[in-house]
């Protein structure tokens, strides 16, 4: 059945100008006016909603503030309505610690820590409904709410997902597509330099494919990175236009 | 307990030696440590050791009913437990970063890539399925638990034999292993854990870190992959920043070492079922070496012998002449006396005692007593002593 869909889907697109296939299609994003530093952002994708919160606080609680760099925390959750069953446990189960830790791991390495010795940076993001690619919507919606904050970093970080489907590459897998079985791959990346930040894939793929792959998974990300840098000025534009009147 | 926290020097000094391409332990950037796999007497049981790492892996099984979203298939369940045994740097009962990351990498690794046939371990559909759970414990840890404990997971699920059943109309008998021989899983492929170690932001890299490695390192890039040349899962963690090829440099060394890594653990079963079926004693017991002294040998240590001759020579040279050679090697100042002899006794106990050494103390430039004991007469060859040997006398 999945095979089914798939093909409907090849057969629905125009024309396949590259060797992998682009399913994103953000809707809109909201930035809302907040004082000084707590800016939540509300991105949505084709079909996935989830708000991120970013917070920075100039103190740090004694036993984990770094003399010399700012403290990242991430919290993960997934509200109870996100998926088809009922989530019993929102948060605290094994899975939301790890996609927190990755968040951390992620802006660890993007953000300018240094510039904020003995503070802490905390980002919320919370799932309001899931449809596959989970983590790299919560990247992408961190990554706003941090440049909504104004907080330096070194590039947007730009995550999108990847997979593998009857020897084709495809960007930006959706539920079905994910748990059908076949490879998914998730890249955080820093579009200007092209370092990745992050890179984790679950299920078997042959290893002379994984070239392949990655580079789709990169060039969906640069094209992303293009979106969030027009809706970042465009947002920038309204502000200054509200704020000049 | 927390663990001592790592010195500034010692992480120079690792960093330097990594920067020289030098390990700990004189290993290459891409050798595995010593990998050593033993079975217990049970089926399911393995402890593998990585080094100094030890890892024990236990299966075991129940029946279950199943998830209802899944009705026909067994469940898997895994778990890794980090306890002080393990290491001071392990506290009891507490949810760390570490232990997340084990499991989650270990979950992803053999569950996702479904190495085991799940529908095969159903009994009844929508009633009865085999539960197989998988402990991995891990004893001591010396760096690189990942590795270890996936290998010690797939081997001891390799390893694994469950009940006999038999089906008739609802009811289920299960049988005995006396009754009836245990089945083995099927088993589709074994992935296994590569550990790369990143250093020096993303510069250098290193195959299986010893404890001190993992200490200094940037972050890491675990690959698991079966000897079919398959990837099963990717995962960087620790904040690196990756180049493509990079990773893909990394993908195929893994490939190599996990065939060796298959071949190692194919053996050690091969050799396990040897012996269960010749009869013969299998078990941890019998895998440990028997430490008994036949004859005192030792190990070769390697010593880098290159330039010691000029090494030698420039220290010679360098040296001072020591100062004039003495013949007598007891040298006997002012107001000494030597070890087990003492000055004079001033406690003023018994009388006795008092008037013997007072004699003794006008002379010490001449007596020269070596030995403390009573029956001997000490004769001591100098020319200046040779009037006065007489006999010490000890409280």
């Amino acid at each position: 059945m999945i095979q089914n869909c798939l093909k409907q889907r090849f057969e629905h697109t125009s024309q396949l100008l590259r060797f992998c296939h682009f399913q994103l299609g953000f809707k809109s994003f909201s930035f809302s006016v907040l004082p000084m530093t707590v800016c939540p952002q509300l991105l949505q994708t084709d079909t996935i909603e989830k708000p991120a919160v970013c917070v920075i606080y100039p103190y740090c609680s004694r036993s984990k503030s770094l003399h010399d760099r700012a403290v990242i925390n991430c919290q993960y959750s997934m509200a109870t309505f996100s998926t088809a069953e009922r989530k019993r446990r929102p948060h605290g189960d094994r899975k939301s610690s790890e996609m927190s830790l990755h968040l951390k791991q992620t802006f660890e390495a993007a953000v300018l820590t240094e510039l904020y010795p003995r503070s802490q940076i905390d980002i919320y993001v919370k799932i309001l409904q899931a449809d596959g690619g989970n983590y790299s919507a919560c990247v992408n919606a961190a990554t706003l709410a941090l440049v909504d904050a104004g907080i330096p970093m070194r590039d947007y970080v730009c995550a999108c997902t990847a997979g593998f489907v009857e020897d084709t590459p495809l960007a930006d897998l959706c539920h079905a597509e994910e748990s059908g079985g076949g490879t998914s791959l998730a890249l955080a990346l820093l579009p200007r330099s092209g370092n990745i930040a992050l890179l984790q894939m679950d299920a078997r793929l042959h290893q002379d494919h994984l070239d392949a792959l990655i580079e789709a998974a990169m060039t969906a990300c640069k094209g992303l990175s293009k979106v969030l840098d027009g809706v970042v000025r465009q947002h920038l534009e309204e502000v200054s236009v509200l704020t000049r009147d | 307990m927390r663990d001592t926290p790592l010195s500034n020097c010692e992480r120079r000094f690792l960093l330097k030696a990594i920067e020289e391409k030098k390990r700990l332990d004189g290993r290459q950037t891409y050798d595995y440590r010593n990998i050593k796999i033993s079975f217990g007497t049970d089926y399911g049981c393995c402890i593998v050791e990585l080094g100094r790492t030890r890892v024990l892996g236990q299966v075991s099984c129940e029946l279950v009913p199943p998830k209802d979203s899944r009705p026909t298939e067994g469940i898997m369940f895994f778990n890794l437990e980090l306890s002080p045994m393990a290491s001071p740097a392990f506290e009891p009962n507490r949810q760390s970063e570490l232990l997340v990351m084990l499991n989650r990498q270990l979950e992803r690794c053999l569950r996702n890539s479904k190495c085991i046939d799940t529908e095969s371990l159903c009994v009844v559909s929508g009633e009865k399925v085999w539960q197989i759970r998988v402990d991995v414990h891990v004893l001591n840890h010396d760096g690189n638990l990942m590795d270890a404990a996936s290998i010690a997971a797939i081997s001891a699920l390799s390893h694994f034999r469950r009940p006999d059943v038999a089906i008739q109309g609802r009811d289920i008998t299960v049988f005995s292993p006396e009754e009836r021989d245990p089945i083995p899983l099927s088993i589709y492929h074994m992935p296994i854990c590569v550990s790369f170690a990143f250093f020096l932001q993303g510069s250098y890299l290193l195959v299986d870190p010893c404890e001190r490695e993992e200490r200094v390192k940037d972050g890491l890039l675990v690959i698991a992959m079966n000897k079919h040349r398959e990837i099963c899962s990717i995962q960087s963690s620790g904040g690196i920043m990756l180049l493509k090829d990079q990773v893909l440099r990394c993908s195929k060394i893994a490939s190599v070492k996990v065939s060796e890594i298959t071949e190692l653990i194919n053996k050690a079963l091969e050799n396990d079922r040897k012996i269960r079926k010749e009869g013969g004693k299998f078990g941890f017991a019998e895998s440990m070496p028997k430490e008994r002294i036949t004859t005192l040998k030792r190990d070769e240590a390697p010593v880098e012998m290159t330039d010691v001759k000029e090494t030698a020579n420039e220290i010679v040279n360098r040296t001072e002449t020591p100062t004039e050679a003495v013949s007598s090697p007891v040298l006997v100042a002012m107001g000494t006396a030597q070890v087990g002899e003492g000055i004079v006794n001033s406690w003023g106990l018994d009388e006795d005692e008092e008037d013997e050494p007072q004699t003794e103390d006008t002379k010490t430039d001449e007596v020269l007593v070596i030995s403390d004991s009573e029956e001997e007469e000490v004769v001591i060859l100098n020319e200046e002593a040779q009037k006065s040997t007489k006999p010490c006398k000890q409280k």
